[in-house]
């Protein structure tokens, strides 16, 4: 009989917080621009700069920490990583070893076996490194220091996960509580959010741990899920074939499906830290802790269940507009502002979600008018404009965030709601289908809803439905 | 201009803002002693004229308009070649830095052209400021202007020699380990290291940056008192740089020994102290004594662990503050490479000189997994007690004066071959960087080779007026000291 494995998972996640500047200069922080263009003495490494502290970094970092049940280190302090690479202009990175500033937290994840907790290390401070660009047709490679000194939080847990799904759900409860701390956007596929997998396996039962890898090069969830499930094949195929497992780093080819070693252990570096002296210790008050924790938003758990409560939302429409802060504040503005919760919601789950998967969006980046919403809403209601032609109107709301009346008005999309022109078609259908018409006046209420149809038809949907129902019913 | 080479910083200031004197005839009298002296003493790497001239221009209209008022506007500095300044070049008196020319100013020459205070050039140095003697220099030896064939110390060496050649009335240097004290005390000027923290250290190049300051070399201790003013002060580009008030110094400089104790460590005057030197501070103190001090000797302890501490902590952090200099971004970058690591490997042992090599090894030994326990952490350990016993003796004392240097200034070319030995000559200035302490040296006699002897007065953190007070007090008693480059023989004077 096959033997029984288990897997030992812990993570190593890379954060880029989105401060206004870096953490060691002035420069902008922001993803893009032209090479070389958001950089100053400090983040190309020149002779006689220095690195000074943008305390907004420590911020961030303490607000995430505490929301992720962390211990602070009350005097933290920054070491230097020494290493030579060219995208790292000082030859040493700017980071926390010996003092980071959280420890000792942990997240709750809730899989399809129920709650778990696990546990969180340690959260460190550490400035990003430019990038390369290795031009093949002229045979050199060029230097990018636009992301030199970005910050970023690395967030190591313990070895407390064994299945991707595990996984998956505790990366998506950190990036939610990062978005709605509002310090990153964590997208994968832009690097603000890098996940580095460490997994080894060993049979059931087994005292202490296997020999682990670490995969790196994982731009999605489904590269997550795919790494960890091909990791853990790839070792257990090892030892079943009386292999040894060789602790190395490995590199994840999405492509392929497959991954390859890019270094071993016997090749890793000595990087020589030490604390840097150009950076005195950073010293957290309880004052300062105690002013961000009553800063601390409304999470996701308690604001769906605020939703359900105050809103009257079914549960599962909360769970789902919760999951992105932005969104869930959308909803909210726009409630308020219609008066109509579940239409709302309706809305924001369907046409929205469907506008979202399309352009294959984050909740995040849609910008339009909460009143915009709640305007069109409020046509629909007042059956200024069919379902149909709202679904469009809405469409554009999320493209380019139009002003619904203006826009009906400019594209004749607006109900007629005068009475005797309603009439006066549902007089010219019945006239129309005279056997359609006889059976309804028959008594056959099934032929009402063709009746109905043609009259829309006739009106080229511009019309409430629910008004031209009345009005064939009073003709009858 | 012999009249112009006397008058001290602070009258030149006077005399240009009083309109006496003209800028540029001042300038131009240094400039033309330069030429006159250099070939023989070469205490500059750069000299810009042109860039000398157009600002010549521009500081007479801003004192004219009032935007110079400051005692310094129109006086010409010299300043140490690990200091950056915009558009000259700033080598480190290294290969891997020779045709480095920086974007952007250091906060202390921003704050000097402020003042309307002239850039005359920039001087030589041991390479990355490592070095006791300016002989580690990839460009010319500097020499003593006291004595044919010695060495002005180092390293701000070529700062100090300039001053004592006359020309340059004021510099500006930078102390580690005593790197302005000793050079100071060899050229007989004066130098100023002032507290940690007190001088921005932004555009200073790195030696070590726990240690590094940034002070002022001049004729007098008034003059070096007010040049230090100018630079002092919080800078929020320098997070380890401090806004402690350091008050009106100057005016308070006049008041002689009265009521001041000071205190002399034993262990310094121990052996190793050459003899003449001891002499020579044993007669200062004699002489403090008469005139009013009370003075003491006293035993400071953990002496013998200052130079061990010192070089693994410097060491250590110059090998990762000169990780930087790798040929990619700037700097020298060896031609005959094909690939990566052989261009980190070749612009390197192609570009930094012995001294610097051999402190790279060391600090990156010591930061090695396995020994930095064992090493760096028990040096910190060490730097920590040793300021603890400066704060006991600080208890007792106003200030502390010690020998700046075992000798005076050796022969060029026999310092380099015996490292160990030029590393325990730092034994008398290297505690004072390690505890973060102020210190002023100041010229106190002549050995019987005819070169200076100096000594130095150390404060507590923040006391620079105490111990500015006290060299000042001992400068005007003893009264002005000869000038080398009006001696017959002073070297330059024969060319």
């Amino acid at each position: 009989m096959a033997k029984q494995y288990e897997t030992v998972i812990g993570l190593e996640v890379h954060i880029e917080l989105s401060t206004e500047s870096k953490i060691f200069c002035g420069c902008p922080a922001k993803f893009g621009g032209e090479p070389n263009t958001h950089t100053c003495p400090v983040c190309t490494g020149m002779p006689g700069a220095l690195p000074v502290l943008n305390r907004k970094v420590a911020e961030y970092a303490l607000k995430l920490g505490l929301a992720a049940n962390c211990e602070i280190n009350r005097y933290c302090r920054f070491d230097r990583k020494n290493y030579f690479y060219p995208d790292n202009p000082q030859n040493y990175q700017i980071s926390q070893l010996y003092l980071p500033i959280c420890y000792n937290g942990y997240l709750e994840i809730e899989t399809s076996k129920g709650k778990k907790k696990i546990r969180i290390h340690e959260m460190h401070m550490e400035e990003d490194a430019g990038k390369l660009i290795h031009d093949e047709w002229e045979d050199c490679s060029l230097v990018d220091y636009n992301r030199s000194g970005v910050p970023l939080v690395e967030i190591v847990s313990e070895p407390d996960m064994s299945t991707a799904e595990e996984v998956i759900m505790y990366l998506e409860k950190l990036r939610m509580l990062c978005r709605y701390l509002g310090i990153s956007d964590c997208k994968l596929q832009e690097g603000s959010m890098r996940v580095d997998v460490n997994l080894s396996v060993c049979e059931a039962g087994c005292v202490g741990l296997g020999t682990r890898t670490e995969m790196k090069n994982l731009n999605s969830f489904k590269a997550i899920t795919h790494a960890i499930e091909g990791e853990r094949e790839r070792q257990i195929e090892l030892l079943e074939s009386g292999k040894s497992i060789i602790q190395e780093t490995r590199r994840w080819d999405d492509n392929k499906e497959c991954s390859y070693a890019m270094r071993s252990k016997e090749d890793a570096k000595d990087y020589r830290y030490f604390p840097d002296p150009d950076i005195p210790p950073v010293r957290i008050s309880e004052g300062w802790i105690g002013e961000l924790k009553a800063q601390q938003p409304e999470f996701q758990k308690e604001r769906s269940e605020r939703f359900q409560r105050d809103y009257g939302l079914p549960e599962y429409d909360s769970n789902l507009i919760t999951q992105s802060r932005h969104l869930s504040d959308i909803f909210e503005q726009t409630a308020k502002l219609c008066g109509s919760p579940k239409k709302t919601a309706n809305w924001l789950m369907g046409e929205g979600m469907r506008f979202l998967k399309e352009k294959d969006m984050e909740p995040e980046e849609l910008h339009f008018s909460s009143a915009h919403l709640a305007e069109l809403i409020k046509e629909v209601e007042r059956g200024k404009i069919n379902q149909q032609n709202a679904k469009m109107v809405f469409g554009k709301i999320l493209e380019s965030d139009v002003e619904p009346a203006a826009y009906m008005k400019e594209h004749g999309l607006l109900a007629v709601t005068d009475d005797s022109v309603l009439r006066k078609a549902a007089a010219e259908v019945l006239a129309e289908n005279v056997k359609a018409a006889e059976e309804y006046r028959g008594g056959k209420e099934k032929v009402l809803g063709f009746l109905v149809g043609q009259v829309m038809k006739k009106m080229r949907g511009k019309a409430d439905p629910g008004k031209v129902r009345e009005i064939i019913e009073r003709l009858r | 201009m012999q009249e112009i080479m006397k008058m001290s910083a602070l009258e030149l200031g006077g005399k240009i803002r009083s309109r006496e004197l003209k800028i540029k005839e001042a300038v131009d009298a240094y400039l033309a002693h330069i030429r006159k002296t250099e070939p023989g003493v070469h205490a500059f790497i750069s000299i810009d004229e042109e860039c000398i001239n157009s600002r010549i221009k521009e500081i007479e209209t801003g004192i004219r308009d009032g935007v110079y008022s400051g005692s310094l506007a129109g006086v010409p500095v010299a300043v140490k070649d690990n200091i950056c300044t915009k558009g000259l070049r700033t080598t480190c008196a290294s290969r891997m830095l020779k045709n480095f020319v920086p974007a952007y100013d250091a906060e202390a020459v921003v704050r000097m052209e402020r003042q309307g205070m002239i850039i005359l050039g920039k001087t030589n140095m041991d390479e990355f400021a490592m070095g006791s003697t300016t002989e580690t220099s990839v460009f010319e030896t500097t020499v003593n202007p006291w004595k044919e064939g010695h060495v002005p110390g180092g390293s701000s060496g070529g700062s100090c020699a300039a001053v004592a050649a006359g020309e340059a009335p004021l510099a500006l240097g930078s102390d580690t380990g005593g790197s302005i004290r000793q050079p100071a005390a060899y050229c007989g000027v004066c130098g100023l290291k002032p507290t940690y923290g007190r001088v921005s250290r932004y555009g200073l190049i790195a030696y070590a940056s726990s240690l590094d300051q940034i002070g002022s070399i001049g004729k007098t201790v008034e003059d070096c008192a007010v040049l230090f003013e100018v630079i002092a002060g919080k800078d929020e580009k320098d997070a380890t740089s401090t806004g402690r008030g350091i008050g009106r110094i100057k005016e308070t400089l006049s008041g002689g020994f009265s009521g001041m104790k000071i205190g002399v460590p034993k262990e310094y005057l121990a052996s190793g102290l050459e003899g003449e030197v001891r002499k020579g501070i044993l007669d200062a103190v004699h002489f403090m004594e008469e005139n009013g001090a009370e003075t003491e000797f006293f035993s400071l302890g953990l002496t013998d662990y200052v130079i061990p501490a010192y070089y693994i902590i410097a060491c250590a952090e110059a090998s990762s503050n000169l990780e930087r200099f790798d040929g990619i971004k700037y700097g020298y970058r060896s031609d005959t490479v094909s690939e990566l690591h052989e261009m980190y490997k070749k612009s390197r042992q192609e570009g930094f000189g012995e001294e610097v090599k051999r402190r790279i090894l060391l600090g990156s030994f010591v930061l090695s997994s396995g020994y930095y326990d064992a090493y760096y952490l028990k040096a910190l350990k060490a730097k920590r007690l040793i300021k603890e016993e400066f704060n006991k003796a600080f208890k007792r004392y106003d200030c502390i004066l010690a020998p700046a240097s075992p000798t005076t200034a050796p022969k060029i070319g026999t310092s380099l071959s015996d490292p160990l030995k030029m590393y325990l000559s730092d034994i008398y200035t290297v505690a004072v960087n390690l505890s973060g302490l102020p210190a002023v040296s100041v010229p106190c006699a002549i050995d019987s080779r005819g070169l200076p002897i100096g000594m130095q007065f150390i404060g507590n953190c923040f006391q620079e007026k105490k111990i500015l007070k006290a060299a000042a007090a001992y400068e005007s008693l003893r009264g002005a000291f000869p000038a080398a480059w009006e001696r017959r023989d002073c070297v330059g004077k024969a060319i």
